[in-house]
């Protein structure tokens, strides 16, 4: 027969101030871990979000990013004639050929600068996106300065907000509206007209081809012909697949940082309820002695003790994860080393992370109650009654 | 003295609760000790950079360059002594995992310019006539255990093609806080395959460094650079070696940020830990401490027991944590590799966690302290374990 499990939480409400003190510490660490998960998480989630999985991107062969890519006039027109691109509804191909270039902007807070993508983009190109819409002025007129701000961009930099000018490439850009990406890596781009950029930048490369395919299935076939094709050094990508791949590198170093750093607090929270729980067990002898006597076996001591311990792990968890849930209405901005631009990304507490966390707590608490539990289960009932 | 005795036999009595709270405050003051050593790193570069090297870019971005003949114009300005420039390669060595810098520098000029990294007279003149010849840091070679005359392959990203390199030298840092992992080569070599390639983008440096005779006039020289070449087709942006990198260290403030919080969290833990010692502590010591008031003792004192002894295991903990900091980063800097050039356990940092060890002491008997200090004698006689 077991100890009654109302007994277990009497003993933790019995101490409060000790209880407190220890799921207090092992909150912090749970609210550590949770948080670094989320934030590897969100990053994962905004830019997976970013593609869509229709669209294939092309940039040429090992240049990793856009910023880095050229692709030439000739080499876009070969690939905008390839037959599994769509077209649309006037009959020509869906194909956005975008120069795609980072410029230093001063934060707004800090003034600090950081580098910002700015694409240029086609009407074609906004057909192809359509997660993207204007939630504050009007979108560029083609031919002319003015460009869009994403929405962490416009809050987040200085002279990118609706009704401002940002200088750059011997110009002056009017900023006449802000675009809502839906969350994704676009909210931290500005967006203008792509033959504006080109002359501006002095450029006669693009930097990527993002086309429509006619088929989502035939991917595999373009990607085959785009590189084997001997007048091209260009790869292709499926858009949700490329930008998967530049939060690899961040969330990766974000993940490896948070887990190492739990670890190693998870052993101080840990040692709080092994002492704990051995002080609950030592001032408590008379107690497990008399229950011994009344006929509880040392399996239910065993298990009341290690209950204890658990529960403390899991009061500790669930106010961790509190704690971490409440930073779901932050946001983060930082470079990603990668593309060496701005990204800006919330935290995202998924359910995974959730019982992810919890299970992490128990284990703290399991980790640091079996021994002092041994060691009352394994107490003799005489000397134990003798030592009151 | 026989204070420092009662608080020592007071500390042993728990031997297991003594030791695990020391030993949880080890693993803390170790943690926080790394954390800020990681942060450390992060500014290293920007800490081992010289006041009297400015670095010109072009104002838009990195991305963009500028041409060559800009150098030639600021050696002519006053208060500069020599010019060299460089271009970031990116280039990947066999996969994307292994990340190192490398540049493409004009050697006579550059070396010049960077004293602090010494190669022996032979490897400067091999390096030098050998046009597809690269230097490496010492840091970097034992990394992928390079020696002099490797050829080393890096696919460019920047710059098309497999590039192949026969290292003519490693160069050491002349002090521990030169970046030795990185890779220099021949400007030149990467100019003639631009020129044939791709003429639009020959003749660019990345970056151009001018060294002055007088630091003092770092803001003189650069608004001079900066204005000679405002309103042509490259604008410039000229700073300080020193901004120059933490331009690139603000870029990341946000994780620093992040990371230098936690950093405290850690501290705070083990304030929870150490204070939860001490409240069982005094708490089954309500009768004894009752009894030293009978006799006399005062309030203070009974304190004065409880902070010593809580300092005492604080900082025990603290001076392990601190001794033990040095090999745990010596094994973290192994084991990342050239990810951060410079790590070291700086004086500023045992210092830190030193205090943060009393911090944690003192705090933690505030509380037990105060409320043992007030208590009546009658209260404490009575009260039972």
């Amino acid at each position: 027969m077991g100890i009654p499990f109302t007994y277990i939480v009497r003993n933790l409400f019995a101490r409060r101030l000790t209880t407190a003190l220890t799921a207090g510490g092992m909150a912090l660490v749970v609210y550590v871990f949770a948080t670094v998960l989320m934030l590897s998480a969100g990053l994962k989630a905004t830019l997976v979000a970013t593609g869509q999985d229709d669209n294939v991107l092309v940039i040429r062969r090992g240049s990793q990013t856009e910023v880095q890519s050229g692709i030439d006039r000739a080499q876009a027109g070969i690939v905008e004639s390839l037959q599994d691109v769509a077209l649309g509804q006037d009959g020509s191909p869906l194909v956005s050929k975008e120069p795609v270039v980072l410029i230093n902007l001063p934060k707004r807070k800090s003034g600090k600068p950081s580098n910002v993508v700015i694409r240029g983009v086609t009407p074609r190109g906004l057909a192809l996106r359509p997660q993207v819409h204007i939630t504050e002025g009007r979108m560029f007129r083609p031919g002319t300065a003015e460009v869009v701000a994403g929405a962490s961009i416009a809050t987040g930099f200085r002279g990118a907000a609706p009704g401002e000018t940002l200088r750059f490439a011997s110009r002056d850009w009017t900023v006449v509206g802000v675009f809502d990406a839906g969350r994704t890596g676009f909210d931290s781009e500005i967006w203008g007209d792509a033959e504006q950029m080109m002359q501006a930048f002095r450029r006669t490369n693009f930097s990527a081809l993002i086309f429509k395919l006619a088929d989502g299935e035939h991917f595999d076939a373009v990607k085959q012909t785009i590189e084997s094709d001997p007048r091209l050094t260009l790869e292709a990508k499926r858009e949700t697949r490329f930008y998967a791949d530049q939060s690899e590198a961040l969330a990766t170093f974000i993940n490896y940082l948070g887990t190492t750093i739990s670890i190693i607090f998870s052993i101080g929270a840990i040692i709080g309820a092994m002492i704990t729980m051995y002080a609950s067990v030592a001032s408590r002898t008379a107690e497990i002695g008399t229950l011994r006597a009344l006929g509880f076996s040392r399996a239910a001591i065993l298990v009341a003790f290690l209950g204890e311990s658990l529960l403390l792990g899991l009061l500790g968890g669930v106010l961790g994860l509190a704690g971490a849930a409440f930073m779901q209405t932050l946001s983060i901005s930082t470079t990603n080393f990668q593309t060496f631009a701005e990204v800006a990304f919330r935290f995202v507490l998924t359910p995974g992370i959730a019982i992810v966390a919890l299970l992490f707590s128990l284990g703290m608490g399991f980790v640091g109650g079996f021994l002092p539990a041994a060691r009352a289960a394994r107490l003799k009932i005489v000397d134990a009654l003798r030592a009151a | 003295m026989y204070v420092l005795r009662l608080v020592l036999k007071n500390a042993l009595r728990h031997k297991l609760r003594t030791a695990l709270t020391a030993l949880g405050i080890v693993v803390a003051i170790t943690a926080f000790g790394l954390l800020r050593t990681v942060i450390d790193a992060w500014y290293a570069g920007a800490n081992a950079s010289s006041s009297a090297r400015l670095v010109t870019r072009n104002a838009v971005s990195l991305v963009f360059s500028l041409p060559l003949t800009y150098a030639q114009k600021i050696r002519q300005i006053d208060g500069v002594t020599a010019v060299s420039w460089a271009n970031w390669f990116g280039g990947v060595y066999i996969s994307e995992r292994n990340f190192f810098p490398q540049f493409a520098i004009d050697p006579p000029t550059y070396l010049e310019i960077y004293p602090e990294f010494v190669l022996s007279p032979e490897e400067k003149k091999a390096f030098l006539t050998d046009r597809q010849g690269a230097i490496a840091g010492r840091k970097l070679a034992e990394q992928y255990g390079w020696k002099v005359g490797d050829q080393i392959p890096l696919r460019g990203t920047i710059f098309p093609g497999t590039w192949t390199f026969n290292l003519r030298g490693i160069y050491d840092g002349a002090t521990r806080t030169t970046a030795e992992s990185q890779m220099f080569f021949h400007w030149d070599l990467l100019n003639e395959s631009l020129k044939k390639r791709f003429p639009r983008r020959a003749d660019q440096a990345g970056v151009l460094i001018a060294r002055l005779k007088d630091p003092d006039q770092a803001a003189a020289v650069s608004q001079a650079i900066d204005a000679m070449f405002k309103n042509s087709l490259a604008e410039t942006l000229t700073e300080t070696e020193n901004a120059f990198q933490l331009g690139f260290v603000s870029m990341s403030e946000a994780i620093l940020l992040a990371i230098q919080a936690v950093s405290f969290v850690v501290i705070v833990i083990i304030m929870a830990v150490m204070a939860n010692t001490m409240a069982m502590t005094a708490r089954e010591r309500g009768a004894e401490y009752a009894t030293l008031k009978a006799l006399g003792f005062g309030g203070g004192f009974v304190s004065l027991l409880i902070f010593g002894e809580s300092l005492l295991i604080a900082l025990t903990g603290g001076l392990a944590g601190v001794a033990l900091t040095f090999p745990v980063a010596n094994g973290f800097r192994e084991a990342l590799g050239t990810f951060f050039p410079i790590f070291y356990v700086s004086d500023e940092t045992v210092a830190m966690q030193l205090g943060a060890a009393l911090v944690v002491g003192a705090v933690a008997a505030v509380f037990p302290a105060w409320r043992a200090s007030r208590q009546r004698v009658v209260e404490g006689l009575r009260a039972i374990g």
